[in-house]
């Protein structure tokens, strides 16, 4: 019997680490005998901490929610006893446990390894046919061939833009220069988004393994990954792994034996939302501001250190070995015409069960929400998702049979981004969340247009004027216009899509801006200076919201009707939240 | 910076390559806590490029501080995620329990409160990450608790 212990950074959050070293002191302890293993994120992120056993034909068995004092009874029943703990089990490969439906609909190529292997261990990574499509490219010798493979595959960039791919190698491939490069965008930097930190932290060889077959298709010798610093565990597994892997030949000089060598640096970001664009990531590994430059000349032709540079996301790596092993159709017959494969998507928000799906395009956003990740949370209404981050927009709940691809995302004013999916429901105010993206991007702005930099700053005023109840008669239209230059005359992806929160609201929502202008109303009880709250003849007098409220305003005597002064009151919710009674009532 | 110690940046691993002043920031940053004036100079003698453009660089990235700080540091994520669990709520409750504000130190030195975008652990939101440690899933009223086993699991290390 094997147990093997999930320690992603929300596995760990939720504790798993004091199980793991709580199952490592009773496994020297006379008790059940047990082999202990780590793997990394399953993607089940709502019902971690997670604990596996597995039995000695491979078989395993998945517990969710394991707290320390449940482990005696799994070690007893199961592992000694070979009876599963049904209770807790959340799936298991003969079928039982309540999070099948979660699994069952998802299609895992990306993921295909996270939370199946140990991170830190190379030969689990091999075992599961690691460094073998590496192996079958310099075999082939024949990088026109492999670019041909990954083109035909139909694989769209992950990051957000959803270029082509092998036409991105193809023109890296075809300029001169003396050295080539290829860079690893793992600065996910949209808030929301988390699928590329768990592919670093849950399965870094494969995205080292697709960095490696980028640079033998380019004819690179060398490749950056670009990490954000706030992911320290994804740095410390990706350090591992490329020691591990120059250890064994399978990165540096003359791989496996070939005249190929590639060497990867990892470079930690120093905190900079725009150096997701490719040129500003290009400035700050040179050691620069991370500014955008002008294209073209696209990195292809002259990119770090001006030499040709193909740039790709985290997960368009992790794709690549696959692609490789299972050839290009088995990959572009899932999707929908102009969308191949799978997308990951990082399920967060108002929603039952929050984690990582995989699931292949064309499914719709209904699908996803309601049929795999169980719906909203406390049965409350569900209002909207927001898709692609800062850049990206709002779909409302009555366009939730909007498919899964870049086009019909597009056309909804929102877009695909790197796949963070944010739900929201009733209680979710859309012009604060307007605000919420536009307060980001122009703290982010990096300065360099005129308009966005000073015409994000306007709009976020105009917009914190609104939620405060200081909205005037021509803000929606003053907001429309700004929004229009903002995106017409900034030179980078951050500027052009930065309006797009805005937009999306506007266009769906906008009866909820004229609530908040007109009638100083905000209609989801959210935006704190637009609410008022007064006492009802239901209080009872039991003193609880007196003793919660901050600022003393509600008085009044046991078993008596208490009174609340509106000059003291701040809104902050407490009294509402904290009565039994709903004797508060909050408008 | 009482005790301030020359760092000598050209024996870093990072010294001899291009592209280097980012990694001699967080270098420094790292040993320090912060980026103090002393260091720029530093780095500005040791490396030839000019302090202007040293600070340039420092200032642009939001990870590069430029005043002490506290022994740990608590970050509060501001995601969406948990923007809509009620991030503000959490940073307002841990404004209130150290009696500082967003970007301050505490009088006893022991913690400094920082804003940040995003933690990538969207799923527990709202979550705060202490030095290394992440806490997920909280509401205001458990932040006197979190701090206080924080406090006390400090002490027991000290104690070992």
């Amino acid at each position: 019997m094997k147990i093997l212990v999930g320690l992603g950074t929300c596995g760990i959050a939720a504790g798993s680490e004091a199980i793991y070293r709580s199952l490592a002191a009773k496994a020297g302890n006379g008790g059940p005998r047990f082999e202990l293993g780590k793997t990394g994120c399953l993607g089940m992120c709502y019902i971690e901490p997670l604990v596996e056993v597995v039995d000695d034909s491979g078989a395993a068995w998945q517990y969710g929610g394991v707290t320390e004092d449940k482990l005696d009874r799994i070690l007893e029943e199961h592992v000694a006893g070979g009876r599963p703990v049904d209770e807790w089990l959340v799936w298991s490969d003969d079928g039982r446990g309540t999070e099948g439906a979660y699994l069952a609909r998802q299609n895992r190529i990306v993921l295909r390894n996270c939370g199946r292997i140990d991170p830190e261990v190379l030969e689990e990574y091999l075992a599961v046919g690691g460094y073998e499509a590496l192996r079958k490219v310099l075999q082939d010798k024949d990088p026109d061939a492999l670019i041909n493979l990954v083109v035909e595959s139909g694989l769209r960039g992950r990051g957000g833009a959803g270029f082509l791919t092998g036409m991105k190698w193809r023109f890296t491939r075809l300029a001169t220069g003396e050295h080539k490069y290829i860079i690893c965008n793992a600065d996910e930097g949209d808030p929301g988004a988390f699928m590329d930190r768990s592919v670093l932290e849950s399965d870094p060889h494969s995205v080292l393994e697709g960095m490696a077959v980028a640079g033998y298709a380019i004819g690179a010798d060398h490749g950056y990954i670009y990490a954000r610093a706030e992911y320290p565990k994804a740095i410390e597994r990706l350090n591992i792994a490329i020691a591990q892997a120059e250890a064994r030949g399978f990165l540096g000089d003359r791989i496996l034996g070939s005249d190929f060598s590639f060497h990867i640096r990892l470079k930690e970001g120093a905190g900079a939302f725009v150096c997701g664009e490719e040129t500003a990531l290009i400035g700050s590994i040179e050691g620069h501001r991370g500014m955008p430059r002008v294209r073209p000349p696209f990195p292809a032709t002259k990119g770090l250190w001006g030499c040709p540079t193909s740039i790709n996301n985290v997960e368009t790596f992790a794709n690549v070995p696959w692609i490789i092993a299972n050839g290009a159709a088995a990959f572009n017959c899932l999707g929908t015409a102009n969308s191949k494969g799978t997308k990951v998507f990082a399920m967060a928000g108002k929603v039952r069960r929050g984690g990582l799906v995989e699931v292949p395009m064309g499914i719709s956003i209904r699908e996803i929400v309601f049929e795999i990740c169980g719906g909203i949370a406390n049965d409350r209404k569900f209002k909207a998702v927001q898709m692609g981050g800062p850049s990206g927009g709002c779909i409302p709940a009555e366009l939730y049979d909007t498919v899964i691809d870049y086009e019909s995302i597009n056309k909804t004013g929102a877009i695909m981004g790197s796949g963070g999916l944010v739900v929201m429901d009733e209680t979710t105010c859309m012009v604060d969340i307007a605000r919420f993206f536009l307060d980001f991007t122009q703290r982010e702005s990096c300065g360099k247009c005129t308009f966005c930099r000073v015409g994000t700053k306007r709009m976020l005023e105009i917009l914190t004027r609104i939620c405060e109840g200081e909205g005037r008669d021509g803000d929606i239209e003053l907001l429309e216009h700004l929004a229009h230059l903002v995106k017409n005359n900034s030179l980078c992806g951050l500027g052009q899509t930065a309006p797009n929160p805005v937009l999306t609201t506007l266009k769906y929502f906008r009866s909820e801006y004229e609530a908040h202008i007109t009638n100083k109303k905000c209609p989801a009880h959210h935006c704190q200076k637009l609410l008022s709250y007064t006492i009802t003849e239901a209080c009872t007098g039991c003193t609880v919201c007196g003793r919660v409220c901050p600022t003393g305003a509600i008085t009044g005597d046991k078993k008596q009707v208490h009174h609340l002064d509106q000059s003291k009151c701040i809104q902050c919710d407490e009294c509402y939240k904290s009565c039994k009674f709903h004797a508060i009532v909050r408008s | 910076m009482s005790d301030h110690k020359r760092i000598d940046f050209r024996t870093l691993q990072y010294a001899g390559q291009e592209g280097r002043l980012i990694p001699l920031l967080q270098q420094a940053q790292a040993q320090d806590g912060y980026i103090a004036r002393e260091r720029l100079q530093e780095i500005s003698e040791q490396t030839g490029a000019p302090i202007a453009q040293i600070y340039g660089v420092a200032t642009f990235y939001a990870q590069f501080r430029f005043q002490p700080v506290g022994k740990h540091i608590l970050r509060v994520c501001h995601g969406t995620a948990c923007h809509v669990a009620g991030a503000k709520a959490i940073s307002e409750a841990l404004e209130s329990h150290f009696g500082i504000h967003d970007g301050e130190t505490t009088p006893d030195r022991e913690y400094t409160l920082e804003t940040v975008s995003c933690l990538g652990c969207c799923s527990l939101a709202p979550v705060i990450m202490i030095d290394g440690a992440t806490y997920g899933n909280l509401s205001p009223t458990d932040i006197k608790k979190v701090i206080k086993q924080h406090r006390q699991a400090g002490e027991e290390v000290v104690k070992k």
